[in-house]
């Protein structure tokens, strides 16, 4: 067991390399020299070595204790980013952000997945009828309907024609009105895919044995439904939730970017706006670290419950 | 008596192929051939405007940039979705989105496939050390955001010069989709080259002599190849998105128009009760993704009804 997780861990390191590698080879080596790009144009020779000393873009690639590709990774290790664009450090505007995004993409995850897998649950109670396809036609409709349409007709309809909602972000506003319609929005984009996914889990469940055992035993359906079949399929639906949570970290780039909402995908659509490869390259190694730590310990827990598993 | 005879003169049934039965069944499906025919449209549209534009014929989609009427006129007769703020159909930029996006789903697909299912092919087919490698790639690659991944491929790629051909506009885009998608693709095919590999058909193979080559690209990769063309038939979907999502952000194409880049316009144009161009788009995004989900279900239970991809 303790092995297990010791392994376990020890697995994280060459993925962390990896990703530490990947910023790198991305940001430093493709992406290239930016200090001419930060000073802006007409600026002179001395505006642009300063610039070059301050981001240790002078210092050499490889090949030396003090070379870009060390200090990239202390600096990531120590979760220092340096200084983005407008001279605020990095990480400063992240810890900033995660709050209101968190506060975006908690309800509507959790909205999303009870939801799809109450209905779901419906659904395999009237399988095989008029109102088992229309719910799929509307699932297969809705995953159809570009994200960027839900928002922007939404927006449109509920807030600004209609009124029932802030159109957009305002520091005055309490953070249950901000939220409110973008996690409507995102409710309604999200229910197709899911309730497809939940829908052909909840099946699958009930073509097994035990089912039809427990339909043979005479327990009511309303009985199956909730003490075996949800139960069983639970698995699938944790797996899904535990390995969705660390995305939920990054927030919703789009409906942050259209209600103005001050999280951490807003600070992503400015970075990727001004260039500020600082800031992009940071958010890209938090949310794999976050990924990476999940999954570990979605895995430790698997292998408390269930003593099968083993690592290769 | 004669009947028994005719019996047993008769030749033995022709087996038929794994295609072959596959697209008898995916025939039999009137919902999906309604929808490989839609999508036969929108690519015969979208390769049409590369011959126009090539063979210069001024007819309505290559015309997009002209003055079709006054600025935001609402649909009428003349302009079916109205024109936009320089006065341009957006019927005409709609039809001319359907290359944008037609080509970077192509393109991102060639380039993921030509990576993925390689590289699954081999770690799957040696194990060991090459195994570790290319499994050690793709779960970085996969520990990171899709979305966010793409958008940092995108961000670093636009407008780089390398040998001397500059990434403009939709390269980088479907450079930086299909640099990124092989992942899903490759741990497939790895895992279907570990089930075959024992098989006999290959210890068959092995026993004639045959190349290490010839077993891969010969033997096994054409029997899981029927996985690579459900896997992209509804991957191409997300393509599509992915594609809107970065011109809305102002990484795709610039200069012509694309879907993303007039749901972007219509951000602004909505607030002044200008809904067509925005209406346009998302009407042609969701025909061609409608058909492209319900195909690929049906390709997917045709070819491999034992399998389910999420």
């Amino acid at each position: 067991m303790t092995a297990y997780i010791i392994r376990r861990i020890l697995y994280t390191v060459p993925i962390v390399f990896g990703v530490l590698l990947l910023t790198f080879v991305l940001f430093t080596l493709v992406g290239g020299d930016i200090s001419i790009e930060i000073a802006g144009k007409g600026a002179t020779q001395e505006t642009i070595d300063e610039i070059r000393e301050e981001y240790g873009l002078n210092k050499p690639l490889f090949l030396s204790w003090d070379s870009q590709f060390v200090n990239h990774f202390k600096n990531a290790l120590t979760f220092n980013f340096g200084r983005a664009r407008d001279r605020e450090p990095v990480i400063d505007k992240i810890k900033r952000g995660v709050g209101p995004s968190l506060a975006l993409t908690v309800p509507m995850f959790f909205g999303v997945v009870i939801i799809s897998v109450s209905l779901s649950l419906i659904i395999a109670f009237v399988h095989g009828t008029v109102w088992d396809i229309l719910v799929v036609v509307i699932c297969v409709a809705g995953m159809s309907i570009p994200y960027l349409s839900f928002i922007l007709f939404g927006q449109y309809f509920l807030a600004y024609r209609w009124g029932l909602f802030p159109v957009f972000f305002s520091p005055e506003l309490t953070m249950a009105q901000y939220v409110a319609l973008p996690v409507l929005i995102g409710i309604a984009a999200g229910i197709g895919g899911n309730l497809r996914f939940f829908r052909t889990v909840m099946l699958d469940e009930m073509r097994s044995d035990y089912v039809r055992t427990a339909f043979a035993k005479g327990l009511t359906v309303r009985r199956v439904l909730f003490k075996h079949v949800l139960k069983n399929a639970m698995i699938p639906i944790i797996t899904r939730v535990v390995l969705a949570i660390p995305f939920l970290f990054l927030g919703s780039l789009l409906l942050e970017r259209f209600f103005g909402i001050p999280g951490l995908g807003y600070l992503m659509v400015e970075a990727i706006n001004s260039r500020d490869y600082f800031v992009i390259s940071a958010m890209t190694y938090i949310s794999a670290i976050l990924f990476v730590v999940f999954n570990l310990i979605t895995d430790i827990c698997y292998s408390l419950v269930d003593p099968r598993i083993s690592l290769e | 008596m004669s009947e028994s005879q005719q019996l047993i003169k008769t030749e033995p049934p022709k087996g038929t192929s794994l295609w072959k039965d596959g697209f008898r069944r995916l025939r039999r499906r009137r919902l999906a051939m309604l929808c490989l025919g839609v999508l036969t449209l929108y690519f015969l549209l979208a390769g049409f405007i590369y011959l126009a534009e090539f063979f210069d014929w001024r007819i309505g989609p290559t015309l997009w940039a002209e003055q079709a009427g006054q600025s935001y006129a609402p649909p009428s007769s003349k302009n079916i979705f109205g024109t936009d703020i320089f006065g341009q159909s957006v019927l005409r930029k709609t039809l001319y989105g359907t290359k944008i996006s037609i080509t970077v789903a192509l393109c991102a697909s060639l380039i993921s496939i030509v990576i993925g299912v390689p590289l699954g092919a081999v770690a799957g087919y040696f194990r060991g050390f090459v195994d570790e490698i290319i499994v050690w790639i793709y779960s970085t690659l996969s520990s990171v955001p899709y979305i966010l991944l793409i958008l940092a491929f995108a961000v670093v790629l636009r407008d780089k010069t390398f040998f001397g051909y500059k990434l403009t506009g939709i390269t980088a885009v479907y450079l930086a989709i299909g640099l990124t998608s092989w992942v899903g693709i490759c741990r497939l095919i790895r895992g279907e080259v570990i089930k075959h590999k024992d098989r006999e058909y290959i210890v068959a193979a092995i026993s004639y002599g045959c190349s290490r080559r010839r077993i891969i690209f010969g033997h096994l990769l054409p029997n899981v190849f029927h996985l690579v063309i459900i896997d992209f038939s509804l991957r191409f979907v997300a393509f599509i998105h992915a594609e809107v999502i970065l011109s809305f952000l102002g990484l795709g194409e610039a200069e012509r128009p694309s879907w993303g880049a007039m749901i972007n316009d219509a951000r602004i144009e909505l607030s002044r009760g200008v809904w067509w161009q925005m209406a346009a788009a998302t009407v042609a995004i969701f025909f061609l993704s409608l058909a492209l989900n319900i195909f690929g279900d049906a390709l997917r239970d045709s070819l491999d009804p034992k399998l389910r991809i999420q």
